[in-house]
C-alpha cells in the first residue's frame, strides 16, 4: 500500500498537500481506493463553498457504495479535477496523482500540522 | 456458539486469486477478483466464470415427488419433460413471495430444486410444512458446488472439456446429466444451460470435491479465450442491466408476484398449490404499485433503499436496486412506484442525497438481450 511520506492524512483516508502558493491539494488514498474498487461517480461541492474542517466537500461512489469525503482543513474550495469528474477511474489508477479531487485555500494553514503523518495514517490502518 | 462463516470448495482458490472476500448470505464470498466493471465486462464481451456453491440444493425424489413440486411451486411443472428446467416461486398462503428457484426434472419421479442461500433454512421449513405427499426431501447444498460460466465463449470453452453432449447443442433452459466421470471425472455433474446475466452460458452442478478441479480446468480451457473469474460484484450489475429480480431485494414475503412482474410463472389454471387462492383474489384487483425499471437522466447512482417521487417531491415508491451500469455508462436502477407512473417513458425522480435526479421509466433489459 502506497503512503507517500511528503502527505498528511485524515482518518477518514483523505490526503492533503500543502503547495508553496499557499493553496493545498486533497484526495483520497490508496487504500480508499483499493478498498472502495471501482470508483465510477463523483460528485464535489461547488467552487467558492467555505467549509469547516471534517465538512462534507462531496461523494465518490464505486460500483457498490457510496462514501462521503471529509475536508481535512477549513477552507474554501477554488478548484475542482474536471478530469476525475469526467473519468472517475483516475482515482483508482493514481489516487496521489491525476486522481486528486479539489483544490482548496486554507483558512488556517496550520491545521495541517494537527494531522496525521505517514507513518501514524500507515499504523492507523495496520499492515496490509 | 461461535457463528462461523461458511466456505465454498473453492474458498482457497478464491484467495490464491487475489479476491476480495465479503459476508453473503451466511458464506465468505468473492465480490470481486480484478474489479467489477472489468469482470462485467468480461462477461459480456467474452466469458466469466463464476463461484456460486453458496446457492441451495434440494432433491425431491419418489413416486409422489411431481405431484409435490405441483404444489409447492407456482409454475407449472407438467410442461417440463426429462432435462428441461423452470424458472419458479414458492408462495405463502396469502400470495406472498417465499423464494425464486429453478425446478429441474431429472425424471418423472426426482426433481431438483435450486434456492437462494439466504432462503435454505426458510425453503426446507416450507417444504417439510407442506409435504402432505410424503415425498423424499434431501437438502444436497453442503456437498454440492455449484459454477457459472457465462458470457458468449462459454460454450466453445465448455466444449473443449466435453466432446457428448455438445455443449452449443443444449437448448437455453435445458440439462443433461452426466454420471461416472463423463465430465471431468465428477461422479454426478449437471451441465444446465441457464444463467443470471442475460449472456449464453452455463450452470455446472458437481459434487464439492471435484469442485477446484473443474475450476481449474475451466479457466486453463478458457484462458486464451479471455475467460477470468467473476465475483458476486458483477453476477449483481449483470442481473441489474437485465432487470432480473434478486430476491430480498426486489421481491420478499411483503411482494407477490403480480406486482413484481413475474405473473408469469404463476399459472393459476394448473390446479391446487399453496398461494392460489390469494394469487387469485390479488390477481383481479389491479395492483396498487408495480416494479419498474428505470434510467437516470443525469449522472448520479441510485440505490435500494432511496425514494422515488414526482416532479414536486412527493414520494411515490422505492428504488429496490441500483447501480452504475458498466456497459450504459449511466446510473440504472429497479423499483416499486405507484402504479400511475409504471408505464414506459414515465418521468420520474431519484431523491439522491439533497436533490431530485430526472429517472425514465423504461422496460428492462436495459441492454439488449442476446441468448
Amino acid at each position: 500500500m502506497h503512503i507517500p511520506q511528503e502527505l498528511r492524512y485524515t482518518r477518514e483516508h483523505e490526503w492533503i498537500r500543502l503547495e508553496a502558493d499557499g493553496t493545498a491539494v486533497v484526495g483520497i488514498t490508496d487504500f480508499a481506493q483499493s478498498e472502495l474498487g471501482d470508483i465510477v461517480f463523483v460528485e464535489l461541492k461547488p467552487v467558492g463553498t467555505e467549509l469547516e474542517q471534517n465538512a462534507v466537500f462531496g461523494t465518490v461512489e464505486a460500483v457498490k457504495t457510496v462514501s462521503e469525503l471529509y475536508l481535512p482543513v477549513a477552507g474554501q474550495i477554488i478548484a475542482h479535477n474536471e478530469a476525475v469528474i469526467q473519468d472517475p477511474a483516475l482515482i483508482n489508477r493514481d489516487p496521489y496523482g491525476a486522481g486528486w479531487l479539489i483544490r482548496i485555500q486554507p483558512r488556517d494553514p496550520a491545521q495541517i500540522e494537527g494531522l496525521l503523518s505517514a507513518e501514524e495514517y500507515q499504523s492507523m490502518i495496520g499492515v496490509r | 456458539m461461535q457463528n462461523l462463516r461458511k466456505r465454498t470448495p473453492l474458498y482457497h482458490r478464491h484467495l490464491e486469486a487475489g479476491a476480495r472476500m465479503v459476508p453473503f448470505a451466511g458464506f465468505e464470498m468473492p465480490l470481486h477478483y480484478r474489479g467489477i466493471v472489468e469482470e462485467h465486462r468480461a462477461v459480456r464481451q467474452r466469458a466469466g466464470l463464476f463461484d456460486i456453491s453458496h446457492m441451495g440444493e434440494f432433491l425431491i425424489r419418489g413416486p409422489r415427488a411431481g405431484e409435490f413440486v405441483q404444489y409447492v411451486t407456482t409454475n407449472d411443472i407438467s410442461r417440463l419433460t426429462d432435462g428441461r428446467a423452470q424458472y419458479s416461486l414458492f408462495c405463502r398462503e396469502h400470495g406472498g413471495i417465499v423464494d425464486d428457484l429453478i425446478v429441474y426434472r431429472i425424471t418423472a419421479s426426482e426433481y431438483l430444486l435450486v434456492v437462494n442461500a439466504a432462503n435454505i433454512a426458510k425453503d426446507l421449513a416450507y417444504l417439510i410444512e407442506h409435504n402432505s405427499m410424503g415425498a423424499d426431501l434431501v437438502d444436497i447444498s453442503e456437498e454440492t458446488a455449484l459454477l457459472a460460466l457465462q458470457g458468449p465463449a462459454s460454450a466453445a470453452i465448455l466444449r473443449r472439456l466435453l466432446a457428448d453432449p455438445d455443449p452449443e447443442q443444449i437448448p437455453y433452459y435445458h440439462f443433461r446429466k452426466l454420471t461416472g466421470g463423463r465430465f471431468l471425472g465428477c461422479r454426478r455433474a449437471l451441465i444446465s444451460a441457464t444463467g443470471y446475466t442475460g449472456e449464453p452460458g452455463f450452470e455446472l452442478y458437481m459434487e464439492a470435491e471435484r469442485a477446484p478441479a473443474v475450476w481449474d480446468a475451466l479457466l486453463e480451457a478458457g484462458q486464451d479465450l479471455g475467460l477470468v473469474p467473476c465475483g458476486l460484484g458483477a453476477r449483481d450489475t449483470l442481473r441489474l442491466e437485465m432487470g432480473y429480480c434478486l430476491y430480498g431485494n426486489e421481491i420478499s414475503e411483503d411482494t407477490h408476484p403480480y406486482e413484481a412482474g413475474l405473473g408469469w410463472v404463476v399459472k393459476l389454471e394448473k390446479g391446487p398449490f399453496v398461494g392460489r387462492e390469494a394469487l387469485q383474489r390479488i390477481r383481479q384487483s389491479p395492483p396498487s404499485r408495480r416494479l419498474v425499471g428505470f434510467r437516470l437522466q443525469q449522472r448520479a447512482i441510485p440505490r435500494s433503499g432511496y425514494a422515488i417521487t414526482d416532479a414536486e417531491g412527493r414520494r411515490i415508491g422505492q428504488v429496490t436496486s441500483g447501480s452504475h451500469s458498466p456497459i450504459l455508462e449511466v446510473g440504472i436502477g429497479m423499483g416499486y412506484v405507484e402504479t400511475a407512473f409504471a408505464e414506459p417513458g414515465s418521468q420520474i425522480w431519484i431523491a439522491i442525497r439533497d436533490r431530485l435526479v430526472p429517472a425514465e421509466v423504461v422496460k428492462p433489459p436495459f441492454i439488449e438481450r442476446r441468448p
